[in-house]
């Protein structure tokens, strides 16, 4: 049998709480991989610029320096950001990916020198061969690195509360007059229409006139389909309107 | 489930922003120890937001919230069910007068069999070498190896200038450089099942033998001695030590004989693989030093026989370290 790739990783607690990872995608992986590379070529611009001015102190010495200081930034940049900021690159964190354990349990430091180690053999023979190809047919998009580390690359998403007050505040709302049929359509919306009909309100300004008025109608269509709210309630108000009210009742309740 | 949500979010809310803040202070520094007061709260707070996310991850309208929750779960239950010793910081005189060592020996048949390859390849080496002398160029592809070791040891003993002048420490820095990322390949390919950390052990071995043979039929065995045994005493082991990391990670992988995940196999070494690390890395620093200033000068600069005398000794302080340190403590 063989074993599907996902896009996440479930974790099930001994409490018998189940959360989910997102992986991230060998393409994103290496997007952050070029910019942690031009991090790498800056840094080291800037300790052999720094050499040249101390090159008092012998060239011998500062051309030794400068080997021994490539190498150190090279195997040691991925180790010390993905250790101090707990997993992250720069190339990681400006794309949100991080580094965690396969398990979910806390990233060791071992874990993560021997990713970083044995990038050697992913880089091979160029930009990421072996190591791309493994982990495309990695079922958790794990690269050589991080199998021998037991590690996986996750989507780490900024999670904010959306801000119902700027978004609800201060209009009446006809449903609320029937709690009843509140009540039933709370029961009956699913946790992906709720979302959906949020990020559509979020995200209205974003949205051409034409394409909001046709998306605003077909969500209010599909809320009437499943709870039937009297003529007096709904007349007089926008499709738009009747998908905020909905919004309301599924976040606020009243 | 009937969840009076606003009460919900606003009895519940504060104890997962107490939550976040302990996690905060947990994960800014990765060596602190959280006190048992701190540990508690978090278990507490944990269960708590554990419950939360089971009471919330049906209901419909929070899923903001419930993604939310469910990054403050997976957080905690990082900190709280490592099993592994916590962080802290390194004790460097215990790491290396017992985790070395100790660590070593804890995997001491994945030396031998290191060590096996590389003898193997050295017997390779020096019946090749005497079955067709010609095979030189192909089995030593170095250019300084090409010229016959008697033209070598006379153009070195008669040397009137020191090559090396003023590029001792970019030579050394070269050589430790280059060391170790052979040292690290030779690890990592330990991730091709041990396949490839065999074929880099052999090819070492076989360029050592053929070496060895080529200067030891030519009559120059004590040139060769003193050449090599004074940074081959550390960088020898050095791959060796490599060459066994790289056998681990192969076990760990393959797994032979138990029924424990291969993720857990792999995690269960990785602080050994991580410790011979930085017992390799050491040698080989002090390997390349030893090359550039001191294997590299012969006679009548330095006596051969002191070059082969400090050879002999750094490789039995290397050997009882390695065999007797830390063991009243394991």
């Amino acid at each position: 049998m063989t074993k599907a790739r996902t896009s996440s990783v479930v974790i099930e607690t001994p409490e018998g709480i189940a959360f989910t990872l997102l992986l991230a995608s060998p393409v994103t992986r290496f997007l952050a991989w070029i910019i942690d590379f031009l991090a790498i070529m800056a840094l080291d611009a800037g300790l052999q610029n720094a050499l040249r001015i101390t090159g008092i102190l012998g060239a011998d010495f500062a051309q030794a320096a400068g080997i021994l200081g490539y190498f150190v930034l090279s195997t040691g940049y991925g180790i010390a950001f993905e250790w101090r900021l707990r997993g992250q690159t720069l190339g990681k964190r400006v794309l949100g990916l991080r580094v965690m354990d396969a398990q979910g349990l806390r990233l060791d430091f071992s874990q993560i020198v021997i990713r970083n180690l044995l990038r050697a053999i992913d880089l091979l023979p160029v930009f990421y061969m072996v190591g791309g190809l493994v982990s495309v047919f990695s079922r958790t998009a794990q690269r050589l690195g991080d199998l021998a580390a037991n590690t996986i690359v996750i989507r780490n998403p900024k999670i904010e509360q959306p801000d119902l007050d700027r978004l609800l505040g201060g209009k009446f709302n006809s449903l609320l007059e029937y709690q009843h049929l509140a009540a039933r359509l709370r029961q009956k919306a699913t946790p992906e229409l709720a979302g959906i009909a949020l990020g559509a309100l979020l995200r209205r300004d974003e949205f051409e006139p034409q394409a909001r008025v046709e998306l605003f109608d077909e969500l209010a269509a599909y809320v009437q389909s499943l709870v039937k709210f009297p003529a007096e309630a709904v007349e007089n108000i926008t499709s738009e309107q009747y998908v905020r009210n909905t919004v309301q009742i599924l976040y606020r309740g009243k | 489930m009937i969840l009076d949500l606003p009460r919900f979010l606003a009895a519940e809310r504060r104890y997962w922003t107490e939550l976040a803040s302990a996690l905060d202070r947990i994960e800014s520094d990765p060596s602190r120890r959280p006190s048992l007061d701190e540990i508690k709260d978090l278990h507490y707070l944990y269960q708590r937001a554990s419950a939360d996310l089971a009471r919330i991850a049906t209901f419909s309208s929070e899923p903001e919230t419930r993604r939310y929750l469910e990054s403050l779960v997976a957080r905690t239950y990082a900190e709280i069910h490592e099993s592994r010793e916590g962080r802290r910081r390194m004790n460097v005189r215990r790491w290396f007068a017992q985790e070395l060592p100790q660590t070593f020996r804890r995997h001491l048949r994945a030396f031998w069999l290191a060590v096996a390859v590389t003898l193997a390849g050295c017997a390779f080496g020096v019946l090749a070498l005497r079955i067709d002398p010609g095979a030189k160029a192909v089995i030593m592809p170095f250019a300084g190896l090409m010229e016959s070791p008697v033209q070598r040891v006379a153009r070195e003993e008669h040397a009137k200038k020191d090559r090396l002048h003023g590029v001792k420490t970019t030579f050394a820095a070269e050589l430790m450089t280059h060391n170790t990322q052979v040292a690290f390949f030779t690890l990592a390919l330990g991730m091709t099942w041990g396949f490839g950390t065999v074929v880099t052990l052999f090819y070492n071995g076989v360029t050592l033998g053929a070496v060895s043979a080529d200067y030891i039929q030519s009559g120059q065995s004590n040139f060769l001695m003193a050449w090599l045994l004074p940074h081959g005493a550390t960088e020898i082991p050095a791959i060796l030590l490599a060459g066994q990391a790289g056998f681990i990670l192969a076990g760990a992988l393959i797994g032979w004989g138990t029924s424990v995940p291969r993720g857990q196999r792999l995690r269960a070494v990785s602080r050994d693989v991580l410790t011979l690390i930085l017992g390799i890395s050491l040698l080989l620093v002090w390997a390349g030093i030893i090359e550039a200033f001191f294997s590299q000068y012969h006679e009548p600069v330095i006596p051969y026989a002191l070059k082969i005398a400090f050879g002999t000794v750094e490789l039995t302080a290397l050997t009882l370290y390695l065999g007797r340190s830390g063991r009243s403590t394991s």
